[in-house]
């Protein structure tokens, strides 16, 4: 099973990008010059998002580094380890309802502590992957609609983030 | 809300170190944090510039309209009480695309016109008043939108490989079977609440 999805993992951008060049191509669109220009939009788009990347990573390195994140990661680790979620994910799942940015912030740190292939770095890929930025979206998308009452709204939200969470613990685990 | 997680972080992560003694700690993490950024972004750019490229393609080929009407069928199914020619129909299809496909600056815009548009046909079912509640159609799209339906993680992909991983695109196949599973537990979720709710309007 795991072997299967490696395999997966390994052709599908080689077989995206073949299908959309073909696609272009069938359909007479200029592909090297749309390419070059989505490109652009590309690149900027990594400008826009530096100066956020070099603000909540140095925050997040901050906190770390205080020593602050090991001692609630304590805390919070001893509850939620018995179910296969280590002490770093349990404020990841939190930020990650609020900032998507703040949330990578905490994952980049993951990364560089245990590595990515170690099971938290795939769990931490797996989770961030299937979950979305419930708090946020919800406040723009209602205000857009000028919508007070949400009813149930959150509650589905946070029904699959938890699946989401689920499916995360158990996928990580076989890999 | 990102100004008082930011500000936590950096006022408690000083005054925590202060009493720990870990500041020359947080003095090499400030700068060398900042430093780590700039790196990230740099692998980031070739990722990044490849994939709105392809995406660019896709765009004008069609082939991103071609998916929205494709999903069509789809959204009669989630959305059975919405008129079949209502604009709104256009929107959500739009935002689902750019979701899945993970195009971050083109969900947002599609989005924002879909919750207005589901707005005006609330308006045009006769339910207007000062406090306004979330249609079923509203619900059910913020909770689709919330469980994350993009397949490929693109950004997921870039930070694994900026921090050596062996396979970076390994997470492709389990994040689209966590992502498929928590879809679908959202898609029951609005089924029931939907066939619950259904009759109060």
């Amino acid at each position: 099973m795991a072997n299967a999805m490696a395999n997966f993992s390994n052709i599908i951008i080689p077989a995206i990008i073949f299908y959309m060049v073909a696609h272009g191509i069938i359909h007479k669109v200029k592909v090297y010059e749309e390419f070059i220009d989505g490109a652009k939009d590309g690149l900027k788009t990594v400008v826009q998002i530096l100066p956020t990347l070099i603000g909540l990573m140095v925050g997040v390195g901050v906190l770390r580094a205080s020593g602050f994140m090991q001692f609630l990661g304590g805390m919070i680790g001893k509850l939620t380890e018995g179910i296969g979620i280590p002490a770093d994910i349990v404020p990841l799942v939190l930020v990650k309802m609020f900032s998507s940015s703040a949330a990578t912030g905490l994952v980049l740190d993951i990364f560089k502590t245990y590595g990515t292939d170690s099971y938290i770095g795939m769990l931490t890929s797996i989770l961030m992957s299937c979950t979305e930025t419930i708090f946020y979206t919800m406040s723009v998308y209602f205000l857009a609609a000028k919508v007070t009452k949400t009813r149930y709204t959150l509650a589905g939200a946070l029904i699959s983030m938890v699946a989401g969470l689920v499916a995360s613990v158990v996928l990580a685990g076989m890999m | 809300m990102l100004n008082y997680i930011w500000a936590f972080m950096i006022l408690v992560g000083v005054v925590y170190a202060a009493f720990t003694g870990n500041m020359a700690a947080v003095t090499d993490a400030a700068l060398g944090s900042a430093q780590e950024a700039v790196s990230l972004c740099i692998t980031m750019a070739g990722v990044m510039a490849l994939w709105m490229g392809l995406m660019k393609i896709a765009e004008k080929s069609g082939l991103i309209t071609g998916l929205a009407s494709g999903i069509q069928p789809f959204l009669t199914f989630m959305f059975p009480k919405i008129p079949k020619e209502h604009p709104s129909r256009k929107y959500i299809a739009t935002n689902f695309i750019a979701n899945i496909l993970g195009l971050g600056w083109a969900c947002t815009p599609a989005g924002l016109k879909a919750m207005e548009s589901l707005a005006e046909l609330e308006e045009e079912r006769g339910n207007t008043g000062s406090i306004r509640r979330a249609s079923n159609e509203m619900c059910t799209f913020l909770i689709l939108n919330t469980s994350s339906l993009q397949l490929i993680p693109v950004n997921m992909i870039v930070y694994r490989t900026q921090y050596g991983s062996a396979n970076p695109a390994g997470v492709i196949a389990p994040a689209i079977v966590a992502t498929l599973f928590s879809t679908i537990i959202s898609i029951i979720y609005c089924k029931i609440m939907d066939r619950k709710k259904g009759g109060r309007k």
